[in-house]
């Protein structure tokens, strides 16, 4: 007796509530790793879920076991060459390969790490929990997706505004065929005819048809009330016939978004300062990356010019020079007119400066913001990198920069402007947070 | 040419691939020879085709196709997903659930000699066995396990609805870690059966409402004479104890699904399942080797004559040959790839041995096993041994000297307090029976595992739990593993525990681990 079942097609995953069960279990060791892999990868590059690897001891199924040696035991092996029986071995050093046999569970001691591989989404999940992009008021807090309205047929149901009077027209003319409603011209015929008749009896001396005449009339004003209690009946547009326009949203994939780097390069930004820098915008582009299919990347540099130059240049590569923030926040404006519709892409900012600016140019870097950019962008966040000792020097001056001084109003009144001060590696995660705080909108409006 | 045509006509398939027509079709073939050739005794068959995915899946969850959910599955998924994906592991071939009927899962990427192959392995070598070996037959209900996993599975879930994947997670790992020591291995168990199972499970709330155990007092009595009392009347007690609670008990499972002060009625319930499948998967542990051999034997039988009736043509042979020496290698002790003995390849050795032994015997065969040496019953004598031995006694009654020459068997012997290893014996006329001997052990689940009992229970105290652990030679417990275990049997009893190792020999306690409530809360 036989039976052959087909299972290939029963729904797979079925080990999905064991996954995430155990995703939930080692969560604090998996966000640890997600941490460190984030840490050692360049901007761009960390797409993936790839490899993570965790400590095994929460993941560890202890039972009781005996020991892998120790005390007396003995064991058969397979393969013997050239010993005879009373022959002494030296111990195996280190593994435990001589005891192979006699050893239960070969899982005691060496699961030391457990290594497997994060689906990308379980990767920027654990890594972006409970936080929230802050305001895509205008594509919809959750999703970036716009709609578009197209055609999608006729339906009987609908708003009178919908009507297609070409459909509906089509069906009463096809049904009032079908039922032989008479034409309007054709009633207006018989009223004529008849109308003319009587016209003619009018005209004769005793007022009456001649005989045939009078016939005529008869059928025809029979004719006449035959044709009228059809058009009664049979109505012009029956409800049956009405067709409406019918409309669909299909989801308009704005699934692009445009992400600016600024950086002040000048001599007064140490490495450390960039680094610092570097984290930064490696977070917002993961965090872009996963609300968006297709995210560019802008780095714009800045001494007192700017450029718009490649991710080596722009974290490797010293320049010398002043400081003039505005001559980069110009070169965004002609980036974004030139290469990025504000229709077309999502645009995000960061930028990231030790707070120097030429005395004279904060009005302008102001205006540049309130009036050019920020209408354009979804968010723009700036993060002034402060050196540690600095940072504690000027803490009693709330270290109030040249750019601070000129950037916090704009904070009030614009809710996608966000400012924060960093002044260590283990800032940049809470200050992102923070930034990206799911109350956020709340809170600002 | 027209023989050849001819012969070509009688083949079951000439290409790689199959579909169900010719999967049908080789089966029939397959259960022709089966039944009517080897006259194997076989469950109803059904072959189930799935995908490598699904695969993954079963491997996860022990290789059953329905099972509730707890972490370690999804663990062992998340492992074995890396491993079949970067190429390190290949799946198995088939996955063979011992029920009625049996289920045998084959994947939609094998070739029909493949499939060929593990419907002989599967569908009917161990099949047969499940069926006739009396460790299955007593231990194990084939009708009722899959009806079983379901309530099992449904009620945990329920669970997880009612209070929470926590408080259910940690019943389960603690159950887990105790899996090895729930089961039963002398007395014979109820067979798990849905009705009765639901039926119980009503009752035991009922019961829970209505009982009163000594145990749950909340006050501990006082009892003023206790430091006159003698040593006789002491011991009395601790008899009268023992007996109360059935002690000493070596199924740490039971013991805390019956007797734990503190479980709720379905952290008991808990308990019981997992310790229900534990006991189903006792006997595959302690068949593992004879349960591989039978299957590897049938297939080897049914593909070869399948080759001699020239229903496969010597192309599918040739694939056929390559899996199977495959899957019967056996690396020497100092090659890389050696990990222990490849069950298959002993079994299916001694098997084939046994076979030879009956048809074709030696002078030697004929001092060894006088009552089957040259008996020309080589398919009877095998059954006859499949349904009545374990790895142990199958090794201690069925090794032949010839199999250990083959071999290549040698024994060491390792004593803690020698600096060297010693080799005791090897495949000679002084070595055979000590060889034999030390190998049977290898394969006995009572040796490899350790001898764990609950021997005593303070009632009147503060109700410490006392556990033993009876050291063989000085085998010791692994120390984290113990440890961490222990606090599991603390959480689920809820008061301290002592775990006490105890040498066999001399029956004096060789050292103590306690654990107290406060210790288990870290």
């Amino acid at each position: 007796m036989l039976y052959i079942v087909d299972r290939r097609k029963n729904p797979t995953g079925k080990s999905l509530g064991n996954r995430q069960r155990f995703m939930r279990r080692a969560k604090a060791q998996i966000k640890k790793a997600v941490e460190s892999t984030i840490r050692s990868r360049g901007i761009t590059d960390i797409s993936g879920g790839d490899q993570i690897t965790i400590p095994g001891k929460t993941l560890k199924e202890p039972g009781f076991h005996h020991m892998g040696r120790g005390g007396n035991r003995n064991y058969v092996l397979p393969g013997n060459k050239k010993f005879v029986q009373g022959d002494r071995i030296a111990r195996p050093q280190g593994g435990d390969s001589g005891a192979g046999g006699s050893q239960a569970s070969p899982d005691g001691e060496g699961e030391d790490e457990f290594q497997f591989t994060l689906t990308r989404d379980e990767f920027l999940d654990i890594f972006f929990e409970d936080l929230e992009l802050p305001d895509l008021l205008k594509k919809s807090l959750k999703q970036t997706t716009a709609f578009r309205t197209t055609r999608a047929g006729f339906s009987v149901e609908g708003t009178p505004s919908n009507l297609s009077l070409v459909r509906t027209m089509r069906n009463s003319l096809a049904r009032r065929i079908g039922l032989r409603r008479p034409k309007s011209a054709e009633v207006r015929e018989l009223e004529e005819k008849i109308s003319a008749l009587q016209a003619k009896a009018e005209k004769r001396p005793n007022g009456k048809l001649t005989k045939a005449d009078d016939e005529t009339l008869h059928t025809l004003l029979a004719d006449l009330e035959e044709a009228k209690r059809r058009m009664k009946a049979i109505p012009f547009i029956d409800p049956i016939d009405t067709r409406f326009n019918q409309f669909q949203q299909i989801p308009d994939p704005n699934t692009q978004a445009v992400m600016f780097c600024l950086m002040d390069v000048s001599g007064s930004m140490s490495e450390q300062m960039k680094e610092l820098a570097k984290r930064f915008f490696m977070l917002l582009h993961l965090f872009l990356h996963r609300k968006y299919e297709h995210v560019e990347v802008v780095f714009i540099r800045h001494t007192s010019r700017a450029a718009e130059v490649d991710e080596e240049t722009f974290f490797y590569s010293r320049e010398t020079g002043g400081t003039i923030v505005s001559t980069a926040l110009e070169e965004m404006k002609k980036v974004l007119k030139d290469r990025y519709p504000t229709d077309q892409w999502n645009i995000y900012a960061a930028q990231a400066s030790d707070g120097d600016n030429y005395s004279n140019d904060g009005a302008k870097c102001t205006a540049l913001l309130a009036e050019d950019l920020l209408p354009k962008c979804q968010y723009y966040a700036y993060i002034e990198i402060t050196d540690e000792r600095e940072a504690e020097i000027f803490a009693a001056a709330e270290g109030e920069t040249a750019l601070w001084k000129a950037y916090a109003p704009l904070a009030a009144t614009h809710p996608q402007f966000a400012l924060k001060r960093v002044t260590k590696a283990a800032d940049i995660f809470p200050v992102f947070r923070e930034l990206f705080a799911k109350n956020r909108a709340e809170a600002t409006r | 040419m027209s023989s050849k045509t001819k012969a070509a006509d009688k083949l079951l398939f000439t290409s790689a691939d199959w579909d169900f027509d010719t999967l049908k079709a080789t089966y029939d073939a397959i259960e022709d020879i089966a039944i009517n050739e080897l006259k194997l005794d076989v469950y109803p068959n059904q072959v189930e085709v799935i995908t490598s995915e699904q695969m993954l899946d079963a491997y996860s969850s022990i290789g059953m196709p329905l099972m509730y959910h707890h972490w370690s599955f999804g663990k062992r998924f998340v492992r074995d997903d890396v491993m079949y994906r970067k190429g390190y592991q290949g799946l198995a071939y088939e996955i063979v659930i011992n029920s009625n009927p049996c289920i045998s899962y084959v994947m939609e990427e094998n070739t029909i000699v493949m499939q060929a192959l593990v419907i002989a392995h599967a569908a009917f070598g161990h099949n047969h066995f499940f069926k006739n070996n009396y460790l299955f037959k007593q231990w194990t209900d084939a009708d009722g396990i899959l009806d079983y996993l379901q309530f099992a599975k449904s009620y945990i879930a329920k669970c997880e609805d009612r209070y929470g994947f926590d408080a259910v997670e940690r019943i389960l790992d603690a159950a887990h870690a105790l899996m090895d020591q729930g089961v039963n291995r002398y007395s014979r168990p109820e067979k798990p059966n849905l009705a009765a199972e639901l039926k119980r499970e009503r009752e035991r709330a009922k019961y829970e409402d209505e009982t009163y155990n000594d145990l749950w007092r909340t006050l501990p009595q006082s009892d003023p004479g206790d430091q006159d009392v003698d040593e006789l009347k002491r011991k009395m007690r601790v008899e009268e104890r023992r007996a109360q609670f059935g002690l000493p008990e070596e199924n740490l499972l039971y013991f805390l699904e019956k007797n734990a002060p503190t479980l709720q009625a379905w952290e008991r319930e808990i308990l019981r399942i997992v310790r229900n499948i534990g006991q189903y998967f006792y006997p595959q542990k302690q068949t593992k080797m004879m349960n591989e051999g039978c299957a590897c034997y049938v297939h080897y039988a049914i593909m070869n004559s399948l080759y001699d009736k020239g229903l496969i043509s010597e192309g599918a042979m040739m694939e056929f040959i390559d899996y199977h020496s495959r899957v019967v290698f056996q690396a020497e002790y100092d090659d890389q790839r050696y990990s222990g003995f490849n069950p298959y390849a002993l079994g299916f050795a001694m098997m084939q041995d046994i076979h030879r032994i009956c048809v074709d015997p030696t002078e030697e065969d004929h001092k060894w096993f006088p009552d089957i040496a040259g008996n020309n019953a080589p398919v009877e004598t095998l059954k006859e041994a499949w349904a009545h031995y374990r790895d142990e006694s199958f090794i201690l009654q069925f090794l032949s000297p010839k199999l250990m020459r083959d071999m290549r068997m040698f024994m060491i012997d390792d004593q803690s307090t020698s600096p060297h290893l010693e080799v005791a014996a090897i495949h000679d006329d002084n070595g055979y029976r000590k060889v034999r001997r030390s190998l049977a052990r290898m394969h006995d689940i009572s040796v490899r595992e350790p001898d764990m009992q609950v021997v005593d229970v303070d009632i009147r105290g503060n109700r410490q739990l006392y556990i033993q652990h009876t050291e063989h030679e000085g085998i010791r417990l692994e120390k984290s593993e113990a440890e961490m275990t222990l606090g599991y049997i603390g959480q689920l009893w809820g008061y301290g525990v002592t775990l006490q190792a105890v040498d066999y020999e001399s029956g004096e306690i060789l050292h103590e681990t306690n654990y107290t409530p406060e210790d288990l809360a870290n």
